[in-house]
């Protein structure tokens, strides 16, 4: 329960022209990571709320919100940082189903070439019930590699890569085999219940309770782009404020995450090699902490600048563009847009040899521990700018198009650059106001909006 | 197998101290300078040729031969036996570290020598920032660059790069201003030493897998490059005609004699083949490169020819006015006469600059800068075709944190002050020390 004491007000967000009132103080609840204490604590009139005491402010668990989120009260102003079902787009089942779903309506609405750019994730089939699908598609590509992953587990765990059909009936066999028939069992969920609808809510939460593991077997990139010899993905942040109408902003700072050791195909096995989250890098033997395995996006969009000219830069930084945009709209019809309910999204983008960007998936809980002290400062200033667009101290305006490291990416429709109409290029891709990799001169900016905003506020009183 | 060395100069006597160090390290791991490798192996390196870094071999017995604070004790010691102290009366007052009286340019000379860094031209570094419309310079100064690559004129381009080049020019304009073309001989060459690598293994070859090691794979950037820079300095090591250098150094490679043989000349070889032994921190001259060159043999001749133009300067001993010598001279009186209250405040709480800015400039500032502003100064290196600019950088940085430095107490203060480099922009910081300060 979450009911504030003595208060008279109107609701806020990025509507505008609403009038909004500023809170004494700000009672915050968070999980214990130190980052986002650091920031919560330092921020100024945020005082932290003891274990049963009312808030208004929490930065949940998923496993919290899960449980608690549909009866718990929340006052208009009370902000909670993860949409109820989230994993509609960060499990990589359910990613894959509303994906594959919206380019179909893409297709219908708008033809194919449309419909083509939502081809960013590699071929992917449910398991099991898409088991046969799968064998047709195995079957038709002989000899390409393909990766297995849970659906719902994180840093790596479970993963592996195989070539041949032997090796995952084995697996079927094995741990995997009763499991998957007690999930066999259960209908798709796509075919019973409609997207949006009550009843998926409810299988939803059936499904969120039995223990089976969900597997999607993915068709792996087996010529991914390599620096120094090593295999990387790409760590984006993407903020949605709401889907309905959707509203998100992307994070100039991010990380390209390397492999420790060399990329080949000849060693499927050696998980370290094609694994390139931190968390499993930190098991290889070859891992040294003080090397760290992360270049900020600056450094790797400058590397490839110097190696392959600004143009084709721009091309996959706006392909990237496409798929965070892409991939949002996907869900945003089945995702419960509760006012109260914000994100920040990690996306993970694998970029190939041939520079195209892949979705590898979206995290709803980003890691939030700092691996050095780079990374602290970016995750510590990431957060800081969160807190500055969820805006529970009644500050903005709401025609803000960045705050701090923040663009607005998105805004129920693309967002241009300059002051002025959206600049729609004939070419498809939406030219956004993003700037992914680019010089991120936060503080300044933000001492200027805030400056000119204490400036219209003394004007206006 | 012994070694030994016959000039004796100071740069002579520095010599030998690095060859009885590397003898001595020899004797006491009882491991020969130079052996055949038994085919077995061979096989083995040459499979693992591209992921070199992997290897973990025990190289703790292995000490870097000297590192650069070694090196500035000997420049500190360095006296002219022909200098009488009654000539010059300026040069008395001099209180820095360096006490040879080498002509080095004052403030006017400098911005005659570097007048393209004025305050009136255009540069990037500073005229590509976010702020600054592209109409006004960048995207002119993109379209000067391509013309000059199209024309392939050389001296054009070291003339251009002086105002720096843009990211995706770089790599050609850099090429082409050391001539470096990669036809099939020098692809052919390369693949040779390759050969020598995999044959023969030499005892320098830990000293650099201790320094990679050490330092580039440390480095939050350069780790990524670690397995080129193996591929670059173990056939670096094995490049005899790096030697050529030595025509125009003062120094001269150390030579091997082959057992009993001693003093006898047909029985001399040089050791390492390439007359050059690695130093701590050695690896960092490759490291910023592999920014820019991914092919080996191309990376191995940008390297090759940075290293016998410019580099070579830093780690031996000489008069010439990009030598280290006089990059340490100029430091000092830069700091000293247009920053005296800094300098002798420093000195007082016994804070001598050069010993926090000499690992700067031997090093050329690689591991110290961020990546983007190291290429930067590099562009100017280049276009100048002098290292001076490092001594400059380096006043300029105690230039600019001159505020902090007055109120430190100690060296180590100091060293706190000045140990993080990597927000710093280069291009204003050398604009505001040459053009804009009162002098």
């Amino acid at each position: 329960m979450s009911r504030p004491k003595n208060q008279n007000y109107k609701g806020h967000g990025l509507s505008k022209g609403k009038e909004r009132e500023q809170r004494a103080s700000i009672r915050f609840k968070t999980t214990l990571v130190n980052t986002l204490m650091d920031v919560l604590r330092h921020r100024p009139g945020w005082v932290e709320v003891k274990d049963e005491g009312d808030w208004d402010f929490y930065w949940c668990d998923v496993s919290w919100l899960r449980e608690n989120f549909d009866h718990t009260y929340m006052d208009e102003h009370v902000r909670i940082s993860h949409f109820r079902n989230h994993y509609e787009l960060t499990r990589k089942n359910y990613m894959v189903k509303n994906l594959k779903r919206f380019r179909k309506q893409l297709e219908r609405e708008e033809g194919k070439l449309e419909a083509a750019k939502c081809d960013f994730f590699p071929k992917t089939f449910e398991m099991p019930c898409e088991y046969h699908l799968f064998v047709e598609e195995f079957r038709k590509n002989p000899g390409i590699t393909w990766i297995m992953k849970p659906v719902a587990r994180s840093q790596g765990k479970g993963i592996f890569l195989f070539r041949r059909l032997k090796d995952i009936m084995d697996w079927r066999k094995g741990t995997a085999g009763k499991k998957l028939t007690s999930s066999e069992a259960q209908p798709a969920r796509s075919a019973v219940n409609p997207p949006g609808g009550h009843d998926a809510r409810s299988s939803d939460d059936q499904k969120d309770e039995i223990p089976v593991e969900n597997y999607v077997a993915q068709r792996y990139i087996e010529n991914p782009y390599l620096v120094g010899g090593r295999k990387f993905d790409l760590r984006v942040y993407v903020l949605v404020m709401s889907y309905i109408p959707l509203r998100a902003w992307l994070y100039r700072d991010g990380f390209a995450r390397f492999s420790n050791t060399r990329f080949t195909l000849s060693s499927i096995d050696d998980q370290y090699v094609h694994l390139t989250n931190v968390a499993v890098q930190k098991t290889s033997p070859d891992y040294h902490p003080k090397k760290g395995c992360k270049w900020m996006i600056q450094r790797f969009r400058q590397y490839l600048a110097s190696k392959h000219g600004p143009e084709a830069v721009e091309t996959l930084f706006s392909d990237m563009d496409n798929i965070f945009i892409r991939s949002l709209q996907s869900v945003q019809k089945v995702i419960i847009s509760d006012k109260h309910c914000f994100e920040l999204y990690g996306y993970d983008i694998l970029i190939d040899q041939d520079l195209k960007p892949w979705l590898l998936e979206v995290n709803a809980s980003p890691s939030l521990t700092a691996s050095s002290q780079e990374d602290y400062e970016l995750k510590t200033c990431l957060l800081e700018d969160t807190l500055h667009v969820v805006d529970m101290e009644a500050r903005l305006t709401g025609r803000e198009k960045r705050v701090g490291g923040f663009d607005l990416m998105w805004n129920d429709g693309p967002v241009s650059r300059e002051e002025g109409a959206p600049d729609l290029s004939g070419m498809g891709n939406f030219v956004t106001n993003t700037h992914l990799g680019c010089v991120n001169d936060r503080k300044k900016q933000l001492r200027q909006l805030f400056r000119s905003l204490q400036s219209q506020k003394k004007a206006s009183s | 197998m012994t070694l030994t060395v016959l000039k004796s100069t100071s740069q002579g006597s520095w010599e030998k101290r690095i060859l009885k160090s590397l003898n001595s390290m020899c004797t006491e791991l009882s491991i020969p300078l130079a052996r055949k490798r038994p085919v077995g192996e061979q096989k083995e390196l040459l499979n693992k040729w591209n992921e070199m870094g992997t290897d973990e071999p025990d190289l703790s017995l292995f000490r870097p031969v000297y590192a650069p604070k070694d090196f500035l004790e000997v420049l500190i010691n360095l006296r002219n036996p022909n200098y009488e102290n009654g000539d010059s009366l300026s040069f008395r007052t001099h209180l820095g570290l360096i006490q040879v009286p080498l002509k080095v340019k004052d403030i006017p000379e400098l911005k005659e020598f570097f007048v393209e860094l004025g305050l009136t031209t255009g540069q990037l570094g500073i005229d590509d920032s976010t702020q600054v419309p592209p109409e006004l310079f960048e995207n002119e100064h993109v379209r000067i660059g391509q013309k000059v690559l199209a024309e392939q004129d050389s001296a054009a381009a070291q003339q251009y790069i002086r105002q720096g080049s843009p990211t995706a020019l770089r790599a050609e304009l850099w090429a082409l201003i050391l001539n470096i073309s990669s036809q099939p001989e020098d692809i052919l060459y390369y693949e040779q030493l390759k050969t020598n690598v995999i044959q023969h293994d030499l005892l320098v070859d830990s000293l650099i897998y201790k320094d990679v090691k050490l330092t580039a794979s440390n480095d939050d950037y350069y780790f990524v490059f670690e397995d080129y820079l193996y591929q670059v300095l173990l056939c670096f090591s094995r490049d005899t005609s790096v030697l050529g250098h030595f025509a125009y150094n003062s120094a001269s490679p150390p030579k091997s004699y082959i057992r009993g043989k001693l003093g006898l000349e047909e029985y001399a070889v040089f050791y390492p083949p390439n007359g050059v032994i690695p130093f701590h921190g050695f690896s960092m001259y490759v490291a910023p490169l592999c920014f820019l060159y991914h092919e080996p043999s191309k990376l191995y001749q940008i390297f090759r020819e940075m290293y016998v133009r410019f580099f070579f300067r830093l780690h031996s001993i000489s008069s010439h006015p990009s030598g280290i010598v006089s990059l340490c001279l100029l430091f000092e009186t830069l700091l000293q006469t247009y920053l005296p209250q800094l300098f002798y405040h420093l000195r007082e709480i016994g804070a001598q600059p050069l010993r926090i800015s000499f690992k700067w400039m031997v090093r050329a500032f690689s591991g110290y800068l961020a990546t983007d502003q190291l290429l930067l100064l590099w562009d100017r290196i280049l276009g100048y075709n002098s290292l001076e600019i490092l001594a400059v950088l380096a006043a300029a940085v105690f230039a600019f944190r001159a505020v902090n430095l007055m109120e430190v107490t100690s060296l180590a203060a100091a060293e706190a002050v000045l140990a993080d480099l990597s927000t710093l922009k280069v291009m204003p910081l050398l604009q505001i020390f040459l053009f804009a300060t009162v002098t």
